[in-house]
């Protein structure tokens, strides 16, 4: 009974998402209010009903239910509940009830903050919102119903894929999700924009918080998803260059440039064109990787199972929202005009190159992506290709970004001057380049990359010095406390935000810099030595778990003949699926990781096992919580709490009535 | 042309691939021996090493070649289907046993059944080389004229055996 609740309920979504989709964007071409005020509650109504799915779908799996398809397929009565629950996104049916539902969040979130909005803009943000719904409801409806029965009834479930067993699989792909739907609130207000023609400084405003929150989700949910790559698969990589890590990737870097590209548009009013492309890019990238993780167009480790029919489907929904958005640019766009004239040598120049350089990153792991199956496709043989391209497409891009990155916030709006610039950053640049090239030297492993990376590390740090130093000067207060606290909580957030690159830098060039692996193997009570710190192999036991038989080893680690910590690997037999999964033991650490990881048992109790001495290795998922850390910083600037307390709208009366006897 | 359609026209050709992309399947790695003639062995059988096992000897029948190890686990799970397989009697199954050790392999027999009338030895896994064996299970499809038909990478399952060994077994017996 419960799950036909779920069922009607997304039926019923649907038909109010058509509503929403319709009658709003209709009213506001015509003017009528009437019909533009239901895009509010109609999406308020969506919300409830997906709530209402989901928690369905949640019992179902709470309560083992496997005459439930899906419930039977990815879970089992041995299951703990928390991986129950978390099985709701564990394979495909459930995983698209948890973008709609997310969606449909944001579309909440909006309503709730929209009071400043003229309502034109309101309903069409909604109504593009509903129409993006419209597709992920049928799409379930029809080819991918979670709620879809099995009678009989199964006896028990066929268990999640044990590796998805695990704290990440609770938390990661909720976050993903967040940011990746949190790009249709942009997308939404872009093509808005466009349908009323109306590209202002204000709308930038009005899309950078939300743009902002979801670059924030965005980069935890990958950087979780990292890290959960890191101790999970056993070998201590922390990204792979899988083609679905590059599907979160790309509208990530397209986000990112979109979240610079707002800043210039909301400040200078220039850009505008370019901005609406990137939002449109950001939330196509993320519909794309929704295809690609489950259409089974490309080999990857997260691919979901496949069906051409899915494939198809989602093929021509992207065909749809992304050929028409692209369509009514290229419409719209030409007569948007562009934003006040800048010298190459300004902070919009500067931005324009960060733009330029991200997109340029964006296009080649696109291309890096979907090359194997371009050639494929034109029956040129079958390639894969690697971490190789990427990094080597990947440095020279990302140093002039970072360079650029340090200079950017220093120079003046429309004109700096070179000379000057270089006079202001002499210092910092002096002690990047100095402390670059003699700390390795000192730590013992001169390389040139090595070098690099530190270089752009301490640049982006000592650049920060000097961006508040002077902006410390020119705010108002008598002591240093007070300056701080004056200075705006956005400027705060990009500098936190740049910080995290660097730590992330420095997490990245220390890893690769000075890293070292073992591949041995041990007896009991053999010991090895890796970088400073002693293992010793006490053997292993056979313990039991909820829905598994592991073997545990004992690793007791000491540094000098001090014991610094006792590490417990374990080599899990999953008995449901009979699938064996490696549960790596980390002890980590602000300065490094270390990493033991069970391989196969040997003679004798002896077993062949990895170790592995990560320096670092933690700042790079550090500097990713930094950088979102900064996002917030931002969002929570005194202007944008502002607008959202205002009940008026933020532009005058008059304008308003001017643009809707335009529309 | 018109800078604004740049974007569309992009994503267009994208979509075309992808398009083309969904007929295709990415985990299928062409052989290059399917259609030429099965590489030639003689190799001493597991049970009988004083006579050989070689494809010679199946010339005008149907058959397949499947290489396994006892070390291997893609074997173990694919084990099942081909027991299954050779109840069923539609083909036979040759194996082929690859870098392995003899008594370690009639004792994983002995434990899981044996679904092979003959098996041959490659301790060295030079027949490996010749036929291009990425890793153990592969199995071939070989015709009535010796030639190989269809490769597979991995463990076969169920499906694969029912859509495309069957079916194609099938139509070369009626060759």
């Amino acid at each position: 009974m419960i799950p036909e609740i779920g069922h009607f309920a997304l039926i019923l979504a649907l038909c109010v998402a058509v509503v929403q989709g319709i009658l709003p964007i209709y009213g506001a071409a015509v003017g009528n209010s009437g019909l533009m005020a239901v895009a509010k509650p109609a999406a308020r109504g969506q919300f409830l009903l997906v709530l209402t799915a989901f928690c369905c779908l949640g019992y179902a799996f709470a309560e083992k239910d496997f005459s439930v398809l899906y419930v039977a397929a990815t879970s089992n009565s041995q299951l703990p509940l928390h991986y129950r629950l978390a099985a709701i996104w564990g394979a495909h049916e459930g995983s698209l009830l948890l973008w709609t539902f997310i969606l449909t969040i944001w579309m909440f979130a909006v309503t709730l903050f929209s009071a400043h909005l003229p309502d034109a803009t309101r309903s069409r943000i909604l109504g593009v919102m509903g129409l993006v719904s419209v597709g992920f409801l049928l799409f379930m409806l029809t080819v991918s119903n979670p709620f879809e029965r099995l009678i009989p009834a199964a006896v028990d479930g066929r268990d999640l894929n044990p590796l998805l067993q695990d704290p990440g699989m609770v938390i990661h792909p909720p976050m993903l999700y967040m940011g990746y739907v949190g790009f249709s609130v942009a997308f939404a207000f872009a093509i808005a924009a466009l349908l009323g023609g109306n590209l202002d400084a204000a709308w930038a405003r009005w899309s950078r918080p939300w743009t902002t929150v979801a670059w924030c989700f965005l980069t935890v949910g990958i950087a979780m998803g990292s890290g959960w790559a890191y101790y999970e698969l056993g070998w201590g990589g922390w990204w792979f260059w899988d083609p679905v890590e590059n599907a979160s990737f790309m509208p990530w870097l397209a986000g990112t440039a979109l979240v610079h590209s707002l800043a210039v548009t909301d400040k200078r009013g220039g850009f505008k064109v370019w901005t609406v492309l990137l939002a449109i890019m950001a939330f196509s990238l993320s519909l794309l990787g929704t295809f690609l993780v489950r259409s089974g167009v490309l080999t990857s480790v997260h691919a979901f199972a496949t069906d051409p029919k899915r494939g198809l489907f989602i093929l021509a929904f992207l065909a749809v929202v992304i050929g028409g958005s692209l369509a009514l640019y290229a419409w719209r766009a030409p007569r948007v005009g562009l934003g006040g004239s800048f010298a190459m040598v300004s902070r919009e120049g500067m931005l324009l190159a960060n733009n330029v350089l991200l997109v340029a990153a964006m296009g080649s792991v696109l291309l890096g992506t979907l090359y194997p199956l371009f050639l494929d496709a034109l029956d040129l043989g079958k390639i894969s290709v690697g971490p190789p391209y990427f990094d080597s497409v990947f440095v020279p891009l990302m140093t002039p970004a970072i360079f650029l990155m340090g200079i950017g916030p220093l120079a003046q709006w429309k004109k700096a001057s070179l000379p000057d610039l270089a006079k202001r950053l002499k210092w910092a640049f002096g002690v990047s380049v100095l402390t670059a090239l003699a700390l390795p030297v000192v730590m013992g492993n001169w390389t040139p990359l090595l070098s690099l990376g530190l270089l752009l590390a301490i640049w982006i740090a000592t650049t920060a010095v000097v961006t508040l130093r002077e902006r410390l000067a020119h705010v108002s207060g008598n002591t240093l406390l007070e300056r701080l606290r004056s200075v705006p909580r956005s400027y705060w957030g990009m500098l936190v935000a740049h910080c995290g690159i660097a730590v992330f830098v420095v997490g990245v060039t220390m890893v690769k810099g000075f890293e070292s692996e073992k591949d041995v193997r041990m007896n009991v009570g053999e010991t090895t030595t890796i970088g400073d710190y002693t293992f010793r192999f006490d053997g292993a036991q056979d313990v039991v778990g909820p829905n598994y038989t592991a073997a545990r080893g004992t690793f007791s680690v000491s540094r000098d003949g001090r014991e610094t910590t006792v590490l417990y690997p374990e080599k899990r037999r999953y008995t449901v699926q009979n699938q064996v999964m490696t549960e790596a033991a980390i002890d980590p650490g602000l300065l490094r990781d270390l990493y033991v990881s069970l391989g196969e048992p040997l003679n004798d109790g002896a077993w062949s096992v990895r170790l592995y001495h990560k320096p670092f290795v933690d700042w790079i998922w550090g500097g990713c919580f930094i950088m979102a850390l900064g996002g917030v910083l931002a969002v929570s600037d005194r202007r944008y709490r502002i607008a959202w307390h205002r009940q008026e709208p933020a532009v005058p009366a008059s304008t308003r009535t001017a643009r809707r006897k335009v529309a | 042309m018109n800078r604004f359609l740049l974007p569309l026209s992009i994503f267009i050709v994208v979509v075309v691939f992808l398009g083309v992309g969904l007929k295709l399947n990415p985990r299928e790695i062409p052989s290059p021996l399917v259609g030429k003639a099965a590489p030639d062995f003689s190799q001493p059988q597991l049970y009988d090493p004083a006579t050989v096992f070689s494809p010679a000897d199946l010339k005008g029948k149907v058959w397949l070649l499947n290489f396994w190890a006892s070390w291997c686990s893609g074997c173990r799970t694919e084990h099942p289907v081909l027991m299954e397989l050779a109840k069923s009697g539609e083909v036979p199954i040759f194996g082929m046993d690859y870098k392995d050790q003899r008594d370690e392999a009639m004792a994983w027999l002995k434990r899981w059944g044996n679904p092979y009338p003959v098996v041959g030895v490659d301790d060295a896994g030079r027949v490996g080389i010749n036929y291009g064996v990425y890793g153990v299970p592969e199995t071939y499809v070989i015709d009535k004229q010796g030639v190989i038909r269809y490769k597979q990478i991995g463990p076969l399952d169920p499906d694969t055996v029912a859509k495309k060994i069957l079916p194609l077994v099938k139509q070369l017996e009626s060759q």
